[in-house]
């Protein structure tokens, strides 16, 4: 210590002193007192995957259900909803898997409920099926024509606009308000039935809008069609890219 | 749960405007957030303006020199405590020293602070006093002279070479001090500037800006303490010594201004996707504290008010009072300005959604951790440490010099 | 003077050893973290067809079922977006809530272009900009992609959620510390699809491994045109979007 403070200035020695006593206490707190797990980050995170590992599983998962509740599976394998879960309808229930008698899981009947996917939306997807829930059978329960493990509609539509109303409700206030869904559309009878897969044909050349539209039209709905040019109107392409035959009218 | 925090929010939502994020309606770094930078801003600049003296050799504040390091000080000691107490877990904050994660700016926090702290500004400060500490230790009796015995470590040595020793310590540690000065701001600073998802913040000219307003804060800080101390105390004003630091304050306030100004026309002449929302939040939520209060009373104001007194230098030379009136109304006026211009720097942020569609509001409280209340105890502490550092070490002697006359006394010999 | 120059010498033999480089290489986890590590066995992703999400908000009931998350809406680990796009291009956003009226005025609405729903959720970025702002190193990217917060070191300084771009992050309010997707993390370490994947009624959400050579992830991945939100961040996203709008973000 002595020597020390011969070698160096005073002040300087004496900082010396406190800034190595600094150090040491530092250190031996760093590396002797603290334990292990309050400073070695990988230890924490190990620690940390561990305890969200751990977290208590509330949804069972699709596969579970299907053990007990067979028949009900079988109904709705085929259904539109087969990929459905069980519990996006009947809320969480593991609990219920591990203790089927004890817990029961929700059976939703209220007709808020099924609205909250079906009711009408113009952001769900189209052809999504919605209805509008007032003026939908009001007050009926939605599991009184439709079973909720098969839902298919109670009966097959004679209109197309049961299914299609968005483009019925368009195509009734637009110019093509006069004109069937099959003077341009032909649908098989199976397209009813399994509408995904038998769909309804779709015109696929100009020429089809040119047979009233055309200036030299002759069928018998073209006498007070608008008419064009086939040959200089639209360039080379399709009516439709322009002109929705739901509703022809160009807008502004 | 915690109804609280539900009726708060549920009282913001009415006030949104647009589109924000759901979890974006309750601003997470409130009021202490935008006192931290305003204080370190504080400690940057008054030390920026002792080592004039020191490292430039203005010799004309030299009367300022104690004062603004032991202000530096005080506000030093009060910004960790801004920090700590706004965390979620105020008694887990050892783990950014325990564990700090090298890539995370806010970890270095620590250690910028520790470095400051003790590597700068308690060793330039126990350098200055040494003698006086051991003079006065002399002087006294009791626990007194324990205190300074111990404040001095026991040192006794008044002889030439640990004199010496003093004034070349002094002078490393302001030239090392001076770029530390500038990483403690600036870093706090790079706290906002790095954030990418956050278009108000993001930006290299943020650690610059903070830089000069901090420097800006810094000596009007030390001048208004130092208009009110004195009088107070029954000293005179030194004038020659307030022209000084007042210059350099214009100066400074001039490089804030136009760095702001270039930040400014290059967001509008770039305008990127965000302008929109930016520039919406500016007219609205931000008219009052970024136009109004940070530009025009903050800066514009000063600015005319000093640059009078340059032009008028005849008729301001013969009244002192006039100009005294006149830096004392700048100085304040700044103040104000730069408290501003950290909160539109730290609200302004968090008030748009990173969605660029909306704004969300925020709403003071008056009591509680994040409350106005707090706040306010926050910025006045270091005025009740900064007079129980002045009892202990005080600085009256230097503070009370007239012109350059003995500004060769101990701390400016060294140079 | 030799001493000087001898330290100087020690100093830049300290500075060019590894410890120093991987010191410095660790301010940028997109170089040291996320290229390296990810590439084998699992890595985990998410996918989002927006075109089949009907705005249900079964996902957003599940999630916060699963999680503990509070029931108020204003904190959220997952949430849905409904945008109307007008013909004059004007846009609306609106977060939905579960059980929100449909509004079937908007029907006869004819001044809408387009109109769709968009599910958020964190989008456990391969880059992520949270884990490198984390002063304590509480949040973390484990090795199989997912972004965690230890809240048991989370000190509650919400620089994760200033730092979020895609407001994913949110102080929980009862634990006091930044709280966010985890994928379920509890459930995929068990082969179990995160809540919200296992509750979607049209498939709208996908998860799994990117690694898998065959799995609905990969399949989702190969037959999408996909889309990253804000890409131009270089968090690199593993939340993948198809048919995304321009108007999303």
């Amino acid at each position: 210590m002595g020597k020390l403070f011969e070698r160096f200035p005073d002040p300087l020695a004496r900082l010396i002193v406190v800034v190595v006593a600094m150090v040491a206490l530092g250190a031996f707190a760093y590396f002797v007192l603290i334990p292990k797990p309050v400073k070695d980050i990988e230890f924490q995170w190990a620690d940390a995957v561990k305890t969200e590992k751990a977290r208590p599983v509330r949804y069972a998962g699709f596969q579970v259900c299907e053990e007990c509740h067979g028949e009900i599976h079988n109904t709705k394998k085929t259904g539109y909803h087969k990929d459905l879960s069980c519990e996006t309808c009947h809320g969480p229930a593991k609990a219920h898997s591990e203790n089927p008698d004890k817990v029961k899981p929700n059976i939703p009947t209220a007709r808020t409920f099924c609205p909250q996917c079906h009711a009408y939306n113009p952001s769900r997807p189209r052809g999504f099926p919605q209805i509008n829930p007032v003026a939908h059978n009001p007050l009926k329960p939605c599991s009184s024509c439709h079973n909720p493990h098969d839902p298919k509609p109670p009966t097959t539509p004679k209109e197309c606009s049961a299914c299609h109303g968005e483009i019925a409700r368009m195509k009734a206030v637009s110019h093509h308000v006069q004109l069937e869904c099959t003077t341009c559309h032909q649908a098989p009878q199976q397209h009813k039935v399994s509408p995904r897969s038998v769909k309804p044909t779709k015109p696929q050349a100009r020429e089809f809008c040119g047979k009233c539209h055309g200036k030299d039209a002759t069928d018998k709905l073209a006498k007070n069609a608008p008419k064009v040019d086939l040959g200089e109107h639209g360039e080379k392409y399709v009516c439709w890219q322009c002109h929705y035959p739901h509703s022809p009218e160009v807008e502004q | 749960m915690n109804p609280e925090i539900i009726r708060s929010l549920q009282e913001l939502l009415p006030q949104i405007q647009g589109y924000i994020y759901p979890n974006e309606i309750e601003i997470h770094w409130g009021l202490l957030i935008v006192v931290y930078p305003y204080i370190t801003g504080v400690v940057a600049g008054a030390f920026i303006l002792a080592s004039l003296v020191k490292v430039f050799n203005v010799k004309e504040v030299q009367p300022l020199y104690r004062l603004s390091l032991l202000t530096a000080l005080a506000y030093l000691l009060v910004a960790p405590m801004a920090l700590v107490s706004h965390l979620g877990h105020p008694g887990r904050f050892y783990e950014i020293l325990l564990t700090p994660q090298t890539s995370s700016a806010m970890a270095m926090f620590g250690f910028v602070y520790a470095w400051y702290l003790m590597a700068v500004l308690l060793l330039e400060i126990w350098f200055v006093h040494r003698t006086d500490m051991i003079d006065m230790a002399e002087n006294s009796t009791g626990a007194t002279r324990l205190l300074y015995r111990a404040l001095s470590l026991f040192s006794k040595d008044k002889g030439e070479r640990a004199v010496a020793f003093d004034h070349k310590a002094l002078k490393v540690i302001t030239i090392v001090g001076i770029p530390s000065a500038f990483l403690l701001h600036g870093y706090v600073g790079f706290i906002f500037g790095s954030i990418k998802a956050n278009p108000w913040w993001s930006s290299v000219l943020i650690p610059i800006v903070f830089l000069f307003s901090a420097i800006v804060s810094g000596i009007a800080l030390v001048v208004l303490l130092y208009m009110i101390i004195t009088p107070l105390t029954g000293g005179k004003i030194n004038m020659k010594c307030v022209d000084k630091a007042v210059d350099f304050l214009f100066y400074a306030v001039i490089v804030d201004f136009s760095l702001e100004m270039v930040d400014f026309i290059h967001r509008v002449y770039q305008s990127e996707e965000e302008i929109k929302i930016l520039s919406e939040m500016v007219m609205s939520k931000l008219f009052l504290s970024l136009i109004i209060v940070q530009v025009l009373l903050g800066m514009l104001v000063p600015l005319l008010l000093i640059s009078l007194t340059k032009i008028f230098k005849k008729r301001f030379s013969l009244n002192e009072d006039m100009r005294k009136m006149v830096y004392f109304i700048s100085v304040i006026l700044i103040q104000f300005g730069i408290f501003a211009t950290r909160w539109n720097v730290v609200i302004g942020g968090q008030m748009f959604s990173k969605s660029f569609r909306g704004l969300t509001t925020y709403k003071m409280e008056f009591g509680g951790i994040e409350g106005l209340l707090y706040a306010i105890v926050l910025l006045a502490l270091p005025i009740a440490i900064l007079f129980v550092l002045m009892k202990v070490l005080p600085p009256w002697k230097e503070l009370r010099e007239e012109g350059e006359t003995g500004t060769e006394a101990l701390g400016g010999a060294g140079m | 003077m030799n001493g000087r120059r001898s330290f100087l010498r020690g100093f830049f033999a300290v500075l060019l050893s590894g410890g120093a480089i991987e010191g410095v290489m660790k301010l940028f986890p997109s170089k040291a973290l996320a290229k390296e590590t990810a590439r084998t066995g699992k890595w985990y992703g998410y996918g989002v067809s927006v075109d089949k999400c009907i705005g249900c908000a079964r996902c957003m009931d599940a999630c916060k079922n699963e999680n503990n998350v509070p029931k108020e809406p204003f904190f959220v680990r997952t949430w849905v977006e409904r945008y109307i796009t007008r013909k004059n291009g004007q846009t609306t956003v609106k977060a939905i809530a579960p059980g929100d009226e449909a509004t079937p005025e908007a029907a006869s609405d004819r001044t809408i272009l387009r109109s769709f729903f968009v599910p958020k959720l964190c989008n456990q970025c391969a880059n992520p900009p949270c884990v490198q702002v984390c002063p304590v190193g509480a949040t973390f990217q484990t090795g199989d992609g997912v972004v965690l917060v230890n809240e048991k070191t989370c000190i509650g300084c919400r620089y994760c959620i200033q730092a979020c771009p895609y407001g994913a992050r949110y102080l929980h309010p009862k634990t006091h510390t930044a709280d966010k997707c985890t994928f379920c993390y509890h459930r995929i370490s068990q082969g179990q699809l995160p809540a919200c994947v296992e509750v979607c009624p049209t498939q709208a959400r996908i998860f799994g491994d990117l690694n898998a050579a065959a799995s609905p992830m990969s399949r989702f991945l190969r037959m999408n045109k996909i889309h990253t939100l804000k890409p131009g961040l270089n968090t690199e996203p593993k939340a993948f979007y198809a048919n995304l709008d321009g108007e999303v973000r």
